[in-house]
């Protein structure tokens, strides 16, 4: 199939959201565009960051797996509480694939699960008194951690529970930091506005924890990682190109990172952002008060790593600069060979894409070095600053989507027929079962990493044996072939 | 054969089914011999002490009642019980670790004349989810059969303000379907009840409970019989009863005593005595027609309880008022 032109993407817009009564389609309408490159700002063409609609699929989380899920649950030497009853904190352990070193249970608690199990006496009388139990049962049962968060779930906001007065106290009793997280999940209209009290939470509780403490040794090549969640081990694939170009990487936000590592983050000459939409806020603070400056990074394929590495060598000096074009150099030879090994075998494929924070836009630049094409994209709960940077990076006439439903991603599935989806879990095996190569973009579909040259190549490789793979040929049953071919002959 | 078996077990499927229904219809013919009135009215009025003192009443002419408090203080029946306050259904359950741990006669009381006590109890001021503490203990009272089928009444006495949905719990389906708004001849008593009998219409449209009146309870204002039995007239109820003030009542409450135990002969006995038999013989239940501000205040304003509204002093401070 040809690309579509941009009357066509807009009549494809107009018939998938015939079906939805007026007031829906009103609404909905606002969230859909044909991306036009020659627009400065998204908020002319699109609208985002709006409350879903009641009686369409989204697959939107909650300010509470924003803060716990994404922001504070990597941060891998503290014990997040899922404060409320149980079932936040369980059915959400270890949903996310942050890899992280340590030794579980010991000094390191990402996969574990800590919940205060609301029952009712505890909302009808409280559960202060029981968050303070809890916190010392940790601190009796985990002694190496370094620290605690309280995870808010829907009824400590409702019951008005003072987090803040037991955290401080027992704070301070424990001698170790406790972070009052007020993340309930009825906050907000996705899990955007958890990201943003987590951040909130880490600028009030940690970031100025260090502040007129010299003791750290700093170096002119101090440099943090935000918002690389480390899935699949990304984080790792990355901060070794920073490091292999004479850079000190000080902290990782927060994949693999702790909390000492975000209390020392004031002290790095340049904060770099990776997920914009999850971590912007603490960057801005920190150029606010401590005028660190920050810039967005992608290292996703060899073309967006290398200007990415050109644009970080540019804040340092010319050594930096030097070693940014050697590793750039160093790498070329096996970038090169994937994209001569993988490129003809998934040339002018097609993708469709529907996903979190930055992948609807990050990934672009590593499926345009294999050949491909991404025909659609849209996110979650990305604000209207998300598409500004999405549309330059988009083909003229390719289609937006925000918040998509279940019922436009399969209609404009059905209808533009791309080779490959890139999104979640919740939408995988509807397209799979739709004969539509998919691959999860969340978890890498349990590989990785994506980022960095090492994870090119292993990005590459899954691209093509999902596309490639001889399933998709086998989407017919034998008998209804037969048929077929037979009815053919006959035609003939 | 399978198709036998399974036509069998269909037929089977539908007598219990049919069986369940059948109970269930008959459970609640007997639900709704009971009669269940809620006590609402603004915080301090006197809602407990007028309770409990007319249930005494009741109790004295032979109806059995319940008395459910539906308010963190639990203070809905020391008179009765002459107890300073009885354990609470929320309070035992803590305790216990879960309401289900409860036994029925864990927090049932029984006290004068056979009057049974129950209160669901909550947290003290500022901590928890009180009206959570009021669904929790009601659905017990339920599941454990506290409705039992002898009762004649079940009343329900209820926190001031309606804050959430859960003290409006006593009023949902099923349960209180007469609701009684005590007041007086004070502005602000006026205003809670006109606000209560908003909350009345709304439960009204969806289920079956009604408005069965207002107890004025005298704070000896001017003219506050007239007052209290226009308001009621503009609702659309009545003032079903005049309660006099009397000290004997707070001689009683000293003694944890309702004044028909505590002094039978006395004038404001008498008064109570009244009130049960009119809420026994009570047939006006009515969805109320609340009234406007500007209604409520012409009320007052007509009963001198509010001066007329003067547009050119509005947010002037003394200091300016005193230049003009």
């Amino acid at each position: 199939m040809t690309a579509m032109t941009r009357d066509e993407t807009q009549a494809l817009i107009l018939e998938v959201l015939e079906a939805y009564p007026d007031k829906a389609r009103k609404d909905r309408a606002k969230h859909l565009a044909v991306n036009d490159q020659s627009i400065e700002q998204s908020k002319k063409c699109i609208t985002s960051n709006r409350k879903s609609l009641p009686g369409v699929m989204t697959v939107r989380g909650c300010a509470y797996a924003g803060s716990k899920g994404v922001v504070w649950g990597p941060i891998k030497d503290m014990v997040h509480i899922s404060h409320g009853p149980v079932g936040c904190g369980q059915y959400s352990r270890a949903g996310r694939r942050n890899y992280y070193v340590g030794h579980t249970g010991i000094n390191t608690f990402g996969t574990m699960n800590f919940t205060s199990d609301f029952q009712e006496k505890d909302i009808v009388f409280g559960g202060d008194k029981k968050l303070a139990k809890l916190i010392d049962e940790i601190e009796q049962l985990f002694p190496l951690s370094k620290g605690l968060s309280v995870q808010s779930e829907c009824p400590i906001g409702l019951i008005g529970d003072d987090i803040e007065a037991v955290s401080k106290k027992k704070g301070k009793e424990l001698n170790k930091p406790i972070v009052p997280v007020r993340c309930e999940g009825f906050r907000g209209v996705s899990q955007s506005l958890g990201h943003h009290i987590a951040n909130d939470a880490i600028r009030d509780w940690v970031i100025g924890n260090r502040d007129g403490d010299d003791s750290f040794p700093t170096t002119p090549y101090d440099v943090a990682v935000i918002g690389d969640y480390n899935i699949g081990g990304d984080a790792w694939a990355s901060r070794i190109l920073l490091e292999e170009m004479g850079l000190r990487v000080v902290a990782q936000w927060s994949g693999d990172g702790t909390l000492s590592e975000m209390e020392l983050t004031p002290k790095v000459k340049l904060n770099l952002i990776h997920c914009y939409r999850s971590m912007n806020y603490i960057s801005r603070h920190m150029e606010e008060k401590y005028g660190i400056p920050w810039m967005e990074y992608n290292f996703f394929g060899p073309t967006k790593i290398a200007e990415s590495l050109r644009k970080i060598a540019a804040f340092f000096d010319e050594t930096i600069q030097a070693n940014a074009e050697k590793v750039i150099a160093k790498y070329e030879a096996e970038y090169s060979a994937i994209i001569a090994k993988y490129r003809p075998r998934l040339e002018g494929k097609r993708v469709m894409l529907y996903v979190g924070g930055l992948r609807p836009r990050h990934v672009i630049g590593a499926y345009e070095d294999l050949g491909m094409e991404v025909v659609g994209t849209g996110y979650e709960f990305a604000h209207n600053d998300d598409y500004d940077r999405t549309m330059k990076e988009m083909g003229n006439a390719t289609l937006l989507y925000d918040d998509v439903t279940g019922y436009e991603f399969e209609e404009f599935v059905k209808k533009i027929k791309p080779d490959l989806i890139g999104s979640g879990i919740k939408e995988k095996y509807i397209f799979q079962k739709m004969g539509v190569p998919f691959r999860q973009m969340h978890s890498w579909d349990y590989s990785g990493p994506y980022h960095g040259y090492d994870g090119f190549a292993i990005f590459a490789r899954d691209m093509d044996m999902t596309i490639n793979n001889p399933c998709w040929k086998s989407m017919q049953a034998p008998w209804l072939k037969a048929a077929d071919s037979e009815s053919q002959t006959l035609a003939a | 054969m399978i198709s036998d078996l399974a036509h069998g077990l269909h037929n089977r499927c539908r007598a219990s089914i049919h069986l369940t229904l059948a109970t269930a219809e008959s459970q609640e013919t007997e639900i709704m011999a009971i009669r269940q009135c809620a006590i609402y009215g603004k915080g301090g009025i006197g809602k407990s002490t007028t309770t409990q003192n007319l249930v005494a009443g009741l109790a004295e002419i032979g109806k059995k009642v319940m008395i459910v408090g539906c308010d963190p203080k639990a203070d809905s029946t020391r008179l009765i019980l002459h107890a300073k306050a009885q354990n609470s259904i929320m309070e035992m359950a803590a305790e216990a670790g879960s309401v289900e741990d409860l036994e029925l006669e864990d927090v049932l009381k029984v006290g004068y004349r056979d009057i049974k006590c129950v209160e669901s109890g909550g947290p003290e001021p500022g901590v928890g989810c009180a009206g959570r503490g009021v669904i929790t203990a009601i659905n017990f009272l339920e599941e454990e059969g506290a409705y039992s089928d002898d009762l004649d009444f079940v009343f329900y006495d209820v926190l001031g303000d309606v804050v959430c949905g859960g003290f409006a719990m006593p009023i949902r389906e099923n349960k209180a379907q007469e609701i009684y708004i005590v007041c007086s001849g004070e502005m602000m008593a006026m205003y809670a009840a006109n606000n209560i009998a908003k909350g009345i219409v709304k439960y009204a449209s969806s289920g079956s409970v009604r408005l069965a009146g207002l107890i004025c309870n005298s704070r000896n204002t001017a003219r506050e019989d007239e007052l209290i039995m226009e308001l009621a007239r503009q609702l659309g109820t009545q003032m079903i009863h005049f309660v006099p003030r009397d000290n004997v009542v707070q001689r009683a409450e000293i003694r944890r005593m309702t004044v028909i135990e505590y002094d039978p002969t006395a004038k404001q006995a008498q008064e109570y005595r009244d009130l049960a038999q009119k809420i026994v013989d009570n047939k006006m239940f009515v969805i109320p027609k609340p009234i406007t501000m500007e209604a409520l205040e012409d009320l007052l304003m007509e009963f001198g309880l509010m001066d007329g509204e003067d547009e050119s002093i509005i947010g002037k401070t003394a200091a300016e008022e005193a230049v003009a």
